[in-house]
């Protein structure tokens, strides 16, 4: 039984219909059922009335069967795509305003660029760098800038998207019960 | 056609074949309330919200159909919760209506507004808030069909009143109702059945594990061909009782916490479960790391998020169960099982002698004689409505239901007051049955006020209150768990009899064995809802128990008599 049974960070992209109270009821389903989110973000799609939601948990491989199947259960929930496991453009979006001074401003400036950060906003004594790329990059820059000293920091949490030209059907006629594979394969 | 909201909500009421709604007014519901006189709908007025909902959960299960109930914004909507509550662990089809405040008012803290869709957003299948006249007709149409396909559950439809006011054209429209994240029609997949069909041959210690799937699904016939055709035993869960006949030589008997030893002795050495409609709730499976252990396993839900939930599976199939049955039947082998079926019945010898039925008439009364005998006056046909504890427990033991829906409990939320207000909406969808509540005297008195309605409807149940003067269940455990003390478990009650005869109806008195038989005729002859209060053995218990959480196997058994006790007076 090739199970992997250790938590680790499950992404799913989720189409809902772009109704009030939908996003109350993803996170309501996610706190009942005792399920961690790690990040949620939401945001429109190219299809009106259709929002898009990528949602990051702590989860095995049974457990994120589950909260597939449990958001499913949601009557505007559209469709559910698990990607932890597919070629996907993950990106998460920080913007980091760090303190300077003249004997640091280079320094910075010069960590921003290695990172391939922007300097959004400047003056004498702070700079804004907007970074964007995969978690773990943010995390390294912030890493790096820290000991210069954060003065405050807002992350958008991760969104992610499939590679390839195809995109999961929004609204598929059939969605087949999803029943775990391990079980299946015992 | 030019109408209210109000007409509206009737309009889509009837049309959805609403024949009754149990409800109770108020200011935010008021003009629904006033249009209703209009329409062919029969209102039953509850004495508390929680009691509407009950009816209509009752109602929902005694018929198959939805129930409805209806109540005002602010303090109505909220005392449904528990009655909505009960009906979602129990996959019960019932649509809940409420008033709500203006829509302009909404989120000012408005007289008698709460945000009800949020309380009960965790507690329905779905729910609304519709505060445009214009989404009324559509809205609730949808809420019935969510409410009754699929795994069936409660929804909640919250009408502002200035939309119940508004009016707009409209005109029913039969197309059928399309949800587009909605998709309540899995299809079963081929090779789900044929790997189930290899797993079901090759078993030689098989058990069919039957849930409340099995009635709601009607697989009911198709069941019974399969088991006999296989010849595999069943067992079921407290709410798939009557979805196999008791009086079938393959139906083994309740499982779980209170199920039969042999039951649960099966289970635990079974070689291949077949749970179909169940879904591995913690009093049926005792420690999940000793559950079953040898035991491969098939599960048919309808519900995909309960395959794998508790219990892990070999092979999960989702869909209908009907559906799955009809299509595993004629692709399973005919099966002989004679030394495992002569193995189990070897089980039960050790059982029956324990069992209380064989003691002699000591001048106690055991709440197991009156259930048994409550089944032998009614020839076993009563609809029976329980409330929850004890006395359910032994209902499930000893009244012996062959047919769908004449068992209704609380079986998932282990609602307490649940039995009184679901009887009544029993009777209202089957009149011609012969409807007994039984209840215990804690968990009757949380709604007994619906007594009342009982006897402003004219309706005939008749109500069993099993008065141990405990609130027995826990006592029971104080008794097995904490060393019996017994904390806010006695009962100083009122004279029930007098409590029926303040409400016009009949009040008798039973206090032994001898005595069952005139009071359950009595109370069939009389017209109107009797009340009859068997005062039975204060510090009995139920039999065999396996504690939270404990191995299946793990029983506590009933002690076997003991001379010159009160349990065998020789």
């Amino acid at each position: 039984m090739a199970e992997k049974n250790v938590n680790e960070k499950q992404t799913f992209v989720v189409y809902v219909e772009d109704k009030p109270g939908v996003l109350n009821r993803v996170a309501s389903l996610f706190r009942r059922r005792a399920f961690n989110i790690e990040s949620l973000t939401v945001g429109h799609t190219e299809r009106p009335g259709v929002s898009r939601m990528t949602i990051v948990v702590n989860a095995d491989d049974m457990t994120a069967r589950r909260i597939e199947a449990n958001l499913y259960k949601l009557v505007n929930v559209l469709r559910v795509e698990n990607v932890t496991h597919e070629p996907t453009v993950v990106r998460d979006l920080a913007l980091v305003k760090v303190r300077v001074g003249s004997d640091t401003r280079a320094q910075v400036l010069q960590i921003a660029d290695v990172f391939r950060a922007r300097v959004v906003d400047f003056n004498n004594d702070s700079v804004i760098v907007e970074v964007t790329g995969t978690e773990s990059k943010v995390e390294s820059l912030i890493d790096v800038l820290r000991p210069y000293g954060i003065i405050e920091m807002v992350r958008t949490g991760i969104v992610a998207m499939g590679r390839g030209p195809d995109a999961p059907a929004i609204s598929p006629e059939f969605v087949s019960a999803r029943v775990p594979e391990e079980a299946v394969a015992r | 056609m030019k109408r209210t909201g109000a007409q509206i909500i009737w309009e889509v009421l009837t049309r959805e074949g609403v024949e009754i709604v149990f409800g109770y007014p108020g200011g935010a519901i008021l003009p629904t309330y006033d249009a209703m006189l209009d329409y062919p709908v029969r209102h039953v007025l509850t004495r508390h919200e929680q009691g509407a909902a009950h009816a209509a959960d009752g109602y929902a299960r005694a018929s198959g159909k939805v129930g409805v109930a209806m109540a005002t914004s602010g303090p109505g909507a909220t005392n449904l919760v528990t009655g909505i509550a009960t009906a979602m662990m129990d996959s019960s089809p019932i649509v809940c209506i409420t008033g709500q405040v203006a829509s302009g008012a909404i989120g000012s803290d408005a007289f008698q507004e709460t945000d009800v869709t949020g309380i009960t957003l965790p507690i329905t299948k779905h729910n609304y808030l519709v505060t445009r006249t214009e989404d009324i007709g559509p809205t609730l149409r949808e809420a019935f069909y969510i409410a009754r396909s699929g795994r069936p559950g409660p929804v909640l439809v919250d009408i502002a009143k200035d939309a119940q006011q508004g009016t707009v054209d409209w005109e029913w429209d039969d197309t059928p109702v399309s949800l587009p994240g909605y998709r309540p029609d899995l299809r079963v997949l081929p090779d789900e059945i044929k790997r189930a069909v290899e797993l079901i041959n090759a078993a030689e210690r098989p058990v069919i594990l039957a849930g409340h799937g099995v009635i709601m699904s009607g697989a009911m016939s198709v069941l019974r061909e399969f088991v006999e055709k296989t010849q595999i035993p069943v067992a079921v869960t407290l709410l798939g009782i009557g979805g196999f006949p008791a009086s079938h030589p393959l139906n083994l008997g309740m499982m779980g916490m209170h199920g039969e030893a042999w039951v649960n002795t099966a289970i635990q050495e079974a070689d291949l479960l077949l749970a179909f409609g169940m879904r591995f709730d913690d009093r049926v499976t005792g420690n999940l790391k000793t559950y079953a252990p040898y035991a491969r396993k098939i599960h048919v839900d309808i519900d995909p998020s309960e395959i794998n939930k508790n219990v892990r599976v070999d092979v999960g199939i989702v869909g209908d169960l009907r559906e799955t049955l009809e299509t595993l039947l004629p692709a399973v082998e005919a099966g002989d099982r004679k030394a495992w079926l002569e193995y189990i019945d070897e089980l039960k010898g050790d059982s029956a002698v324990r069992d209380i039925q064989r003691l002699p008439d000591s001048g106690h009364l055991y709440t197991a004689h009156v259930i048994n005998d409550l089944w032998h006056y009614t020839n076993g046909e009563a609809l029976v409505v329980t409330d929850v504890g004890q006395h359910q427990m032994w209902e499930a033991q000893y009244y012996r239901h062959d047919k769908p829906r004449t068992l209704i409990t609380s079986g998932g939320l282990g609602t307490m007051g649940f039995g009184l207000p679901a009887a009544i909406g029993a009777k209202f969808a089957r009149p011609d049955a012969e409807v007994w509540a039984i209840v215990g005297d804690g968990g009757f008195q949380m709604t007994a006020s619906e007594l009342s309605t009982c006897a402003q409807e004219g309706i005939k149940i008749n109500i069993a209150v099993i008065n141990n003067n405990f609130l027995g269940m826990v006592r029971q455990w104080q008794e097995f768990f904490y060393k019996r003390r017994y904390a806010a478990t006695p009962m100083h009650n009122p004279d029930f009899i007098k409590l029926a005869e303040a409400h016009g109806l009949t009040g008798l008195r039973c206090t032994s064995r001898g005595e069952i038989e005139k009071v359950v005729r009595q109370a069939q002859e009389t017209e109107g809802t009797v009340l009859i209060e068997f005062q039975v053995e204060r510090e009995d218990a139920v039999y065999p128990m396996v504690p939270a959480g404990a191995d299946l196997h793990a029983m506590i058994r009933r002690p076997q008599p003991r001379a010159g006790t009160a349990d065998d007076p020789a």
